[in-house]
């Protein structure tokens, strides 16, 4: 007989799973931390990385898998495919890895519209290029109509971490400087925009970009990387708050040197949206050493993807594990996890 | 970006600041009505920027948190029927009824949507004649012209499956219940923008005069909240008390006639119960017997049920009365947070609780 531990995370709580346990804010991580970790807990998953760091055969690796459920399937400046690519790419990058191989599962829908599969497909085969990663393995099903939503994609990945990378809350120190390599909300606006049909002048394109490059330019430079995010679902709030409560360290960024475009700030203010809170698919944060943080700058804008890459702030000794923003008044307030949703599957 | 910019600029709020701490010389205490002035003021750390002089108290201008749980029970009775699609502003699903939340009743199978107007909601009800679809109108004098305007597209266009459970507030007389309570410590009132952008300020005039309290119509960017608390402390400290226009870019006395009209051929002003607060007498508006049809409070048998009182340390209603502060609760961010609330405040976009939990944990109480 098989006997189940009591759910860890109380019933009376939650009887049942909502929306907002995937929505990147505060439920996610509750039910990461009481249900999935401790079920699964060993060193390599305890830290929580964007991917897992393994050693094998003296060469260091990096894992990693994510799933895509997006809704609209294609919209202005990506669609689920590159989502699927870019997004494990990413993860892998921000273990500060090079990403080489993936493997790509499909779920479709029973009546799911065939050029629209060809499309995906296409489009999953042009990202892998772009992002410099091979397809090696793959898995398809297909479930009845009314059980999927057109198709869902997981892929998962593995990278070589570069020479001489050590990326991780532990490096966090009271000093480093943070860069945010481009500008906030492209990619959660884009997506709420069509699905709100939103009428804009011009259309907000998601920011979906492969990372890589731009760490590898980082890493090149000599610039030592204490810590690398890509701020997807929760957006930099949540990214910044978890570093925060990982590293132990307290950060403050300034309100005015965080980049929205006038698209996305426009979109946020009708909606009462904060952009700190919009997932991004194309720009990330990086923790440098005091002093580096307008190196790292000048080599992100070099990038087609870092041209808005900014110097927002910095990790403190002070208020440890709490993010606070100066406001563009002079202010300061407290940039809270995000609680509930913002929106549901945006990625 | 323009109009925007503008109202957020750092300079202009520091001339600001420096002339409201040159003109306080003595303590005042004043209450920003509307819960997006709250938020603003907090979002931006104005709280902590103003001279010791002006207290802020925040007031019940959170259309969400002073929803009643019997009309919330009722919402979640209606989207548990199987031929019902509740719709509703997203604020309101994390509100907990008696019993649950609707949220929790769209995780456990109800159709519960979320739409960011009354006309979507319309729209879903052409979209889906064969459903009931149900819209919890809530709000201020704000949203009920837009509300008024479903109920009369819905009778122009015949649309039969389309209904609304309605909550609707107004201020005044809100306002009035506090001016005249006993237990009163506000000097002068941060008007609500927005709804006297419908409604125009002329009962405010009244009001003012009425209980010798100044009242300055605001808007809600840090430029706005600042100037109109420095045109407050002028009233103050010269011993006038008028009514006064800061958001004169989108404020007319008179308010907007046409959303008046509107508002006033579709909804009959009743006596409303305010969460937290109790009965206020001509607070609400429903829905005329003309458009009867349409009041899913009438149309289903969802008999009001009084709520079962639970025992709750949540000073809820005293937060949004101005007696206490979100901080004084001694469940705030402990037994009370945005996942798992006591009260209505803590989970609104517009509740004073949920400004502090959100902007201001950190640091020397404020």
């Amino acid at each position: 007989m098989t006997v189940f531990p009591e759910c860890p995370l109380p019933l009376d709580e939650y009887p049942r799973v909502l929306l907002a346990h995937g929505g990147g804010g505060r439920l996610t991580q509750s039910l990461i931390e009481r249900v999935l970790l401790p079920s699964f807990d060993n060193p390599y998953l305890a830290p929580l990385h964007d991917g897992a760091l393994l050693e094998i055969g003296g060469q260091r690796l990096a894992l990693s898998t994510d799933s895509y459920v997006v809704q609209p399937l294609f919209f202005p400046g990506g669609d689920i495919g590159r989502l699927a690519i870019f997004g494990t790419a990413n993860d892998l990058a921000m273990c500060g890895a090079r990403p080489l191989f993936l493997s790509c599962g499909l779920i479709i829908e029973e009546g799911f519209a065939m050029a629209d599969l060809w499309r995906v497909v296409v489009s999953l085969k042009e990202a892998a290029k772009e992002a410099g990663v091979q397809i090696v393995t793959g898995d398809s099903k297909v479930v009845e109509r009314g059980k999927g939503d057109g198709v869902f994609i997981n892929t998962a990945g593995i990278g070589v971490v570069l020479a001489g990378a050590d990326v991780g809350p532990q490096r966090v120190r009271p000093g480093d400087e943070i860069v945010l390599s481009g500008s906030l909300g492209r990619h959660g606006i884009a997506i709420m925009a069509l699905r709100e049909g939103l009428d804009l002048d011009v259309a907000i394109q998601s920011d979906s970009a492969p990372l890589f490059p731009m760490v590898e330019a980082l890493a090149e430079d000599g610039i030592d990387l204490h810590m690398l995010r890509d701020p997807t679902r929760g957006g930099v709030s949540s990214a910044l708050n978890e570093i925060a409560k990982k590293s132990g360290a307290g950060i403050v960024i300034e309100e005015e040197r965080i980049a929205v475009g006038p698209g996305v700030q426009g979109v946020c203010e009708i909606l009462g949206l904060d952009p700190l809170y919009v997932a991004n698919e194309g720009n990330f944060l990086a923790f440098v050493p005091a002093g580096r943080g307008e190196r790292a700058v000048d080599v992100l804008r070099r990038h087609a993807c870092g041209k808005e890459a900014a110097v927002i702030g910095r990790a403190v000794a002070e208020h440890g594990g709490t993010v606070v923003m100066r406001t563009r008044i002079g202010g300061e307030r407290i940039v809270d996890v995000m609680s509930g949703e913002q929106l549901p599957r945006i990625c | 970006m323009r109009y925007l910019d503008e109202y957020r600029d750092g300079d202009a709020s520091r001339k600001l600041l420096d002339a409201i701490a040159a003109a306080a010389t003595r303590p005042w205490t004043v209450m920003e009505v509307c819960g997006s002035q709250t938020h603003s003021f907090l979002k931006y750390g104005i709280d902590q920027m103003l001279p010791s002089e002006v207290t802020l108290i925040h007031g019940p201008g959170c259309p969400v948190c002073v929803t009643p749980a019997e009309i919330i029970d009722q919402a979640i009775a209606l989207a548990e029927r199987p031929d019902v699609t509740l719709v509703s502003y997203g604020d309101m699903l994390r509100v907990p009824g008696t019993a649950k939340d609707l949220l929790s009743v769209k995780a456990e199978g109800g159709d519960v949507r979320m739409v960011y107007s009354s006309l979507d909601a319309l729209k879903l009800a052409r979209e889906h004649p064969d459903r009931k679809v149900v819209f919890f109108a809530i709000g201020f004098e704000t949203t009920a012209p837009a509300n008024a305007m479903a109920v009369v597209v819905a009778e122009r266009e015949g649309i039969d499956n389309f209904f609304m459970l309605t909550s609707h507030v107004l201020v005044p007389p809100a306002l009035e219940a506090i001016a005249s309570s006993p237990e009163n410590r506000v000097q002068g009132f941060l008007a609500p923008g927005h709804v006297c952008t419908v409604t125009g300020y002329v009962d405010y005039e009244r009001l003012a005069g009425k209980y010798r309290t100044p009242m300055v119509v605001s808007g809600f960017e840090p430029l706005d909240l600042l100037q109109a608390t420095y045109m407050l402390v002028r009233q103050l400290e010269e011993g006038r008390c008028e009514v006064e226009n800061q958001y004169a870019r989108s404020v007319k006395r008179e308010g907007n006639e046409q959303a008046r009209a509107l508002m006033e051929s579709v909804f009959e002003v009743v006596d409303h119960g305010w969460r937290g607060i109790g009965v206020i007498p001509r607070s609400g508006l429903r829905l005329k017997g003309r458009y009867a049809r349409f009041d899913a409070g009438r149309v289903f048998d969802i008999a009001a049920t009084t709520p079962r009182q639970a025992e709750s340390v949540c000073i809820a209603g005293l937060v949004l009365q101005g007696i206490r502060k979100p901080v004084d609760c001694p469940a705030f961010g402990i037994d009370c947070t945005p996942e798992h609330c006591l009260g209505a405040p803590m989970v609104s976009s517009e509740g004073a609780c949920a400004a502090y939990y959100h902007y201001a944990r950190q640091g020397a109480p404020r």
